[in-house]
């Protein structure tokens, strides 16, 4: 059995910053990640950054996790290990490589577990050239693998257009983006990037089917009309092999779950999220939530969520009460500064609603 | 337009220029940033201070014309790749446009390019006569295209592939 003081479950954006928060604060952290790699999504983010200097602005997602361990001293990390077990005793199991078979007992857990892609259906969805968009980063950003030689994507959110953009990068044309909503779910200034290197971004639009003998040869798009139903004779055949699909994340709450976390349907939040107060603990009082798992929103405060959950956490297990308050406030500040504006505001509805149930809870 | 296409619309960009008396005193930039998202590196990035975001980061930046000297130091520090800096006296008929690169392959300077509008349509060919690399650019090229003065605020990009390579 192995114990320590705080157990970090997924070491990405959220986990990464939950650590590094405890561990300034003198809390003993374990920190378990599945990958071989530090980082978790931000391995794969090539890209720029947005927020302020707080937030790590204008710095590449792939930098952030070196800035995110200043603390690593303090923390032990377990790469290669999955947690795949969450007991009311507070105990968890892992599983190292494929074969050390072990169990945690913290004090305290923080699951910053992040979340998965969702899926369309679609004739064709089965066949060989179907990628989710995680799976694209991964291969083209992560391994260097080109995933194919020409796109379509599904999807004009951030993931869809930045994905489409680092496939540029990497000499793949995007033929179109496609999207159903009548507008760009991205910011603007990352549609405008790819706008100008001369791909279509089609909103009103969808996918019909895939198909190909083999593998994705072609797709079908088609326009949709004002209750999002196909236009018949709008269908157009584009020749691809590859479909990548951006269609929204749901939080991964399976150890949430199976420990019997509350949690509440809120689709502003990508579906099911655990409820959690305001410093981010769950119905449980041992368990914390960050990122993603939390609620799907960008990397940027899913680590200042992190950074709250981890001194929530760290103050509940005996550090400096005034100090941990200190960085609960300003990472409660640093969250408005990222929610307060319009792009924030699905954001803010959807936690509206889960504060509200966990306070009545 | 802007909203459901990504490209910006004549009467949206035109909104971002200085006065046409600025225009002609000097090197300008222009931030196309239309949307208010969190963000603000831009104004921690101006060296005169002609940019201003203020307290609320999700603002749209405003320029201080009086202040800014069209250095273009803010445009690899843009996350949106959204900051030009535009020289309409540049040569002689010929202005020069200073834009945000990412792709490969680089062109060098002399290099002739064909320049690209904000949806990516072919507009002219143009000369490269910059390419700046500073370590502090973190990887984004900044790129000064020499193309007709009336093509100063519809040139945007530069097509992707190389002049080999088109697509």
């Amino acid at each position: 059995m192995v114990t320590t003081q705080l157990l970090v479950v997924g070491g990405g954006p959220g986990g990464l910053a939950a650590a590094n928060a405890a561990a300034s604060l003198g809390i003993e952290v374990l920190l378990v990640d599945e990958g071989l790699q530090l980082g978790g999504q931000l391995v794969k983010q090539t890209h720029k950054f947005f927020g302020s200097r707080e937030h790590h602005a204008g710095v590449r997602g792939i930098d952030i996790p070196d800035l995110l361990m200043q603390h690593q001293g303090k923390i032990t990390v377990l790469s290669n290990t999955a947690v795949i077990g969450c007991y009311e005793d507070k105990v968890l199991t892992a599983v190292t490589g494929e074969d050390k078979y072990f169990k945690i007992r913290p004090e305290a857990v923080v699951f910053a577990t992040g979340a998965s892609e969702k899926f369309l259906a679609f004739p064709g969805n089965d066949l060989p050239g179907v990628y989710g968009a995680g799976a694209v980063q991964t291969l083209m950003n992560q391994y260097g693998v080109l995933p194919g030689k020409s796109v379509l994507m599904v999807g004009a959110g951030n993931i869809g257009i930045i994905v489409s953009y680092q496939l540029l990068q990497a000499g793949i044309p995007v033929r179109a983006v496609v999207e159903a909503a009548p507008n760009i779910g991205a910011y603007l200034v990352h549609a405008s990037k790819i706008a100008r290197a001369g791909v279509p971004i089609l909103t009103r639009h969808t996918i019909v089917e895939a198909s190909g003998t083999n593998a994705v040869e072609s797709a079908v798009i088609a326009r949709l009309d004002d209750d999002w139903q196909v236009i018949p004779g709008s269908e157009r055949e584009i020749e691809v092999d590859v479909v990548c699909l951006a269609v929204g994340l749901s939080p991964v709450l399976d150890l949430l779950r199976q420990v019997g976390c509350k949690t509440k349907y809120v689709p502003e939040l990508g579906g099911e999220v655990p409820l959690r107060d305001s410093q981010l603990k769950t119905s449980i009082d041992w368990i914390f939530v960050a990122g993603d798992a939390a609620g799907v929103e960008e990397a940027s405060a899913a680590m200042v969520e992190g950074r709250l959950a981890g001194a929530a956490a760290a103050a509940q297990l005996g550090a400096d009460k005034g100090e941990a308050a200190n960085v609960c406030a300003q990472c409660q500040a640093s969250l408005d500064a990222l929610r307060r504006g319009p792009v924030g505001a699905k954001i803010r509805a959807g936690i509206a609603k889960l504060e509200g149930d966990a306070a009545n809870a | 337009m802007l909203k459901s296409t990504g490209i910006a619309a004549q009467k949206d960009w035109e909104g971002k220029l200085p006065e046409a008396d600025r225009r002609k005193a000097g090197p300008y930039v222009v931030i196309e940033c239309y949307q208010e998202i969190p963000c603000n590196p831009c104004e921690g990035a101006c060296p005169n201070k002609a940019v201003c975001i203020g307290e609320d980061i999700n603002a749209i930046p405003q320029v201080d014309y009086g202040r800014c000297n069209g250095c273009g130091i803010c445009i690899a520090r843009c996350p949106g790749l959204a900051i030009f800096v535009i020289d309409e006296g540049f040569a002689p008929g010929y202005g020069k446009v200073l834009i945000p690169w990412e792709f490969l392959p680089v062109p060098d300077k002399g290099d002739v390019v064909t320049a690209v509008g904000r949806d990516g349509k072919e507009l002219c060919q143009a000369e490269v006569v910059e390419v700046r690399r500073a370590r502090n650019q973190d990887r984004t090229v900044v790129i000064g295209l020499k193309v007709p003065v009336d093509m100063v605020n519809l040139v945007r990009g530069i097509k992707l592939g190389g002049e080999d390579n088109a697509r």
